[in-house]
C-alpha cells in the first residue's frame, strides 16, 4: 500500500468500498490530493457507480467539482443544515452565500481606507535567482495584492523581505530608514509578520497545543527573566482565540486536530500578538472553506483600517481583485504591472502575469 | 499525549498504561525477584548504592534528552567524558586548585559540545555524522594526551564529588537530582524550553516564527557536553583515577534511557528521560550490584 501514490491509495480506498458492495459511499474531500486528471478518473467512476444505483455523498470545499459531479447539493454551516437543492437550481454564487451566510458582495468587504505614509519601500531588490530588480511601496492602511503565476517569484519576494532568503542587491526601507533584514528575528524586530504559504510545513507546530502555537513568537511578552508566566500565556492565547474566533475545544488542543481554516487563524493570531506594522501573507486562504475565507478577508480589512500595511500574495484572481487596494503583478521575477483598484481586471492581470504573451494566444 | 506547558492529562486506558509503564512494571518485578533471592537487596544501603551508580548515566541522559528533543543525537558523550576527565585529572596532578580543575573539565565538555553544535548548524552536517566524528576525535585526543595511561592519585577533596555524602545522601545522587530538577524547570517553565520543543517539533516553522534555531541547537549540544563532563567528574571522583578509555559505549546507555522512557510519549516529546534514565540505568546495574553484594564475582564493565 505504501508504494502507491496518494492518488492510487485513494483509488484503493474507493475499490475497498466497492468490494463491500456498498449501496452508499461517503467521500470526504477525496480530491484534495488528486491531480486534475486523476480527479476526472474518479468522477467518471462516480458517475458510472451512480448509474448502477449506488448513492454517493461527496464532501468537498471545491465548488467547481461539486457542480461538475453532484446531482443535489446540501450546505452545512457551523454544524447546521442550511439547505438542500438540486444542482440545476443553484448557481455558484448562491451556494457561496449559503456557506458564508451573507450575500456574495459582502465576501470582499474592501472599503477604500485612508492611505497613510509609506511604511515599506523596496528598491531594485534582487536575490540573484528568482527576483530581479523589484521595486514598490507599501503604505500604512493599504492592502497590496501580489498576483502572478506559480514560479513568478512572489514567494521569493516575501521570503526575502522576511529575512529567510538573502538579497544580493537593492535596498529595503522601513518608515524611511534603510534596513538590512538578514533573519526572521530581525524582520520581527522591525515590526513585520509573515504567514507562509505552507502552513503545515512552515507555519505550525502541529503536535503542540493551540496555546503554544499562538504565543511562541511573543514569549518575551509573557515571560520575566525567561520564566513563563502561565496566567499571562493563557490570557494572551485566549484573547486571540476569541478575537479571531478560532474554533477549538480548548487552548490545549493540538493544532494538528483543527480544521485548515482554524489552523490558518492560529498562524495569523501568532503574528497579531506582535502587533505588526507590516503583515505579509502568502496564499492565506489556500485549502480553506469559504466561510473562513470571508472571515480572513474581513480580518485583513480590519487590520488595514487600523493602519497595518498588508501584503497579500494570492493565486486566486477573484480574491486578489476583491481585497486589494492595488495589485502588483509579477512575471519571471519582475514586477510587470502595478494596477490600481479601478483599473484591475482579470484580463489585465493575466496579461501582465504571462508577460503579455496572452495576446498572441488570443490572436 | 499532548504537549503542554505545565500539566499533563492522564486518560485511563489500560493498554496505553501497559505500553507506557511496562518497563516500570518489569523494573519492579525484577526488584521483587531480587528481593526474594537476596536478603541484602532490599537494604537502604544497597538501594542507595544502585542509585549512586546510575547517577553517571542519568546525568548524561538528561543532556541527551535535550538533544533528542531538538531532533538530533549526540554519540560523542562517552569520549567527551573521557577527554574532560583526563584533563581535569592532569590539572589536579599539577596542583591546580580543585574548583578550577573541576570548572576546566566542564568547560572542555562545553567547548566540545559547542564544536558539535556549530558544525551541525553552520556546516549542515547531520548530527549523527558530526558527533560520530567527535566520538573518534575526542577519544583520540584523550589517548594521545595521556599516552594511553591512567592518571591516578586524585586529591581527597576532589573525590568528594564521587564518594562524599551530604547528610545521609551520596553526592552523586544530589548532583543527579539537582541536574534533573533544573533541566525539568528549564524545559517546562522557560522560554528556552518552549523554543527547544518548537525546534524539535518543526525546525522550519521555528525559523519562520523568528526563533534563532541555530543558536538554540548549538546551546543544546554544548549543554550535552557539559553534562557528559559533569558525569565524568563523578566517575573519576569515585574511582580516584581517570582513564582515557572511560565512558566507552555510554552513548548507548543514554540513548536507551531516553528512548525507552516509560513516562513519556513514544516520540520523546516530554522530559522524563531523566526519570527513565534512573529506571533503566538502575535496571542495568541491579544484577551486578546484587551479585557483588552476595559475594559473587562481578562482570567487568568497560
Amino acid at each position: 500500500m505504501r508504494f502507491l501514490s496518494i492518488a492510487e491509495q485513494q483509488m484503493a480506498e474507493v475499490a475497498k468500498a466497492l468490494s463491500l458492495n456498498a449501496d452508499l459511499i461517503a467521500m470526504d474531500e477525496p480530491t484534495s490530493s488528486l491531480t486534475e486528471r486523476e480527479t476526472e478518473v474518479l468522477f467518471d467512476l462516480m458517475r458510472s457507480l451512480r448509474d448502477e444505483g449506488v448513492s454517493i455523498i461527496f464532501i468537498s470545499h471545491r465548488l467547481s467539482e461539486i457542480f461538475e459531479v453532484c446531482d443535489r447539493i446540501t450546505v452545512l454551516r457551523d454544524g447546521k443544515l442550511i439547505g438542500t437543492a438540486p444542482t440545476a437550481e443553484l448557481t455558484e454564487d448562491e451556494v457561496v452565500s449559503m456557506m458564508v451566510g451573507r450575500e456574495i458582495d459582502e465576501m470582499f468587504p474592501r472599503t477604500a481606507t485612508e492611505q497613510g505614509r509609506v511604511v515599506l519601500e523596496v528598491s531594485d531588490l534582487s536575490d540573484g535567482d528568482e527576483l530581479q530588480s523589484v521595486s514598490f511601496k507599501l503604505h500604512s492602511g493599504e492592502i497590496l495584492g501580489v498576483a502572478g503565476l506559480v514560479g513568478a517569484g512572489r514567494t521569493a519576494l516575501a521570503e526575502t523581505l522576511f529575512g529567510i532568503r538573502h538579497p544580493v542587491a537593492g535596498e529595503v526601507r522601513i518608515e524611511g530608514e534603510r534596513v538590512t533584514i538578514n533573519s526572521p528575528q530581525k524582520a520581527i524586530e522591525l515590526g513585520m509578520g509573515f504567514v507562509p504559504e505552507d502552513r503545515k510545513q512552515q507555519g505550525l507546530f502541529l503536535n503542540m497545543a493551540v496555546r503554544e502555537n499562538i504565543v511562541i513568537s511573543d514569549l518575551d511578552e509573557v515571560a520575566s527573566w525567561g520564566f513563563l508566566k502561565f496566567r499571562e500565556v493563557e490570557r494572551l492565547a485566549q484573547d486571540y482565540v476569541n478575537r479571531l474566533d478560532v474554533r477549538t475545544p480548548s487552548l490545549r488542543q493540538r493544532v494538528r486536530n483543527l480544521s485548515g481554516g482554524n489552523q490558518q487563524k492560529v498562524v495569523i493570531a501568532r503574528w497579531l500578538t506582535l502587533k505588526p506594522r507590516v503583515l505579509i501573507l502568502d496564499e492565506p486562504t489556500r485549502g480553506i472553506d469559504v466561510g473562513t475565507k470571508a472571515e480572513i478577508y474581513h480580518l485583513l480589512n480590519q487590520l488595514a483600517r487600523q493602519g497595518v500595511a498588508v501584503l497579500v500574495i494570492s493565486s486566486e484572481l477573484p480574491e486578489v481583485l476583491g481585497i486589494s487596494d492595488r495589485i502588483l503583478v509579477m512575471h519571471e521575477g519582475r514586477i510587470t504591472a502595478t494596477l490600481n483598484r479601478d483599473e484591475a481586471t482579470q484580463d489585465a492581470i493575466m496579461r501582465a502575469a504571462t508577460g503579455g504573451k496572452i495576446n498572441h494566444v488570443v490572436e | 499525549m499532548e504537549l503542554t506547558l505545565f500539566d499533563r492529562r492522564i486518560t485511563i486506558d489500560f493498554r496505553e498504561i501497559l505500553q507506557r509503564f511496562g518497563l516500570l512494571l518489569v523494573f519492579f518485578l525484577l526488584c521483587a525477584v531480587l528481593a526474594v533471592l537476596s536478603d541484602r537487596f532490599l537494604t537502604i544501603s544497597n538501594l542507595v548504592n544502585v542509585l549512586r551508580q546510575s547517577a553517571i548515566n542519568g546525568i548524561i541522559a538528561i543532556g541527551m534528552t535535550y538533544v533528542i528533543l531538538t531532533g538530533g543525537i549526540d554519540l560523542s558523550v562517552g569520549s567527551v567524558l573521557a577527554l574532560s576527565t583526563v584533563i581535569t585529572a592532569s590539572l589536579l596532578q599539577s596542583d591546580v586548585p580543585v574548583p578550577l580543575a573541576f570548572v576546566a573539565g566542564l568547560a572542555v565538555g562545553g567547548v566540545l559540545g559547542l564544536v558539535n553544535g556549530v558544525i551541525i548548524t553552520k556546516l549542515h552536517i547531520p548530527p549523527f555524522i558530526t558527533t560520530l566524528g567527535m566520538l573518534v576525535i575526542a577519544r583520540g585526543l584523550a589517548l594521545t594526551y595521556t599516552q594511553g595511561r591512567s592518571i591516578t592519585g586524585l586529591p581527597q577533596v576532589f573525590r568528594f564529588i564521587g564518594t562524599g555524602f551530604i547528610g545521609p545522601i551520596p553526592m552523586p545522587i544530589i548532583l543527579l537530582a539537582a541536574t534533573f530538577l533544573i533541566a525539568v524547570l528549564i524545559l517546562n517553565r522557560t522560554r528556552i524550553g518552549q523554543y527547544i520543543y518548537a525546534i524539535g517539533n518543526n525546525p522550519v516553522a521555528a525559523r519562520f516564527a523568528g526563533i534563532p534555531v541555530d543558536r538554540y541547537v548549538t546551546l543544546v549540544y554544548a549543554l550535552s557536553g557539559v553534562l557528559a563532563a559533569l558525569a565524568g567528574m563523578i566517575l573519576i571522583g569515585r574511582l580516584g583515577s581517570a582513564q582515557p578509555t572511560a565512558g566507552e559505549a555510554y552513548e548507548f546507555d543514554a540513548i536507551a534511557a531516553v528512548v525507552a522512557d516509560p513516562l513519556s510519549d513514544r516520540r520523546a516529546e516530554h522530559l522524563s528521560g531523566a526519570r527513565a534514565a534512573r529506571v533503566s540505568a538502575g535496571l542495568h546495574r541491579l544484577a551486578g550490584t546484587v551479585r557483588a553484594g552476595a559475594g559473587a564475582p562481578r562482570p567487568v564493565r568497560p
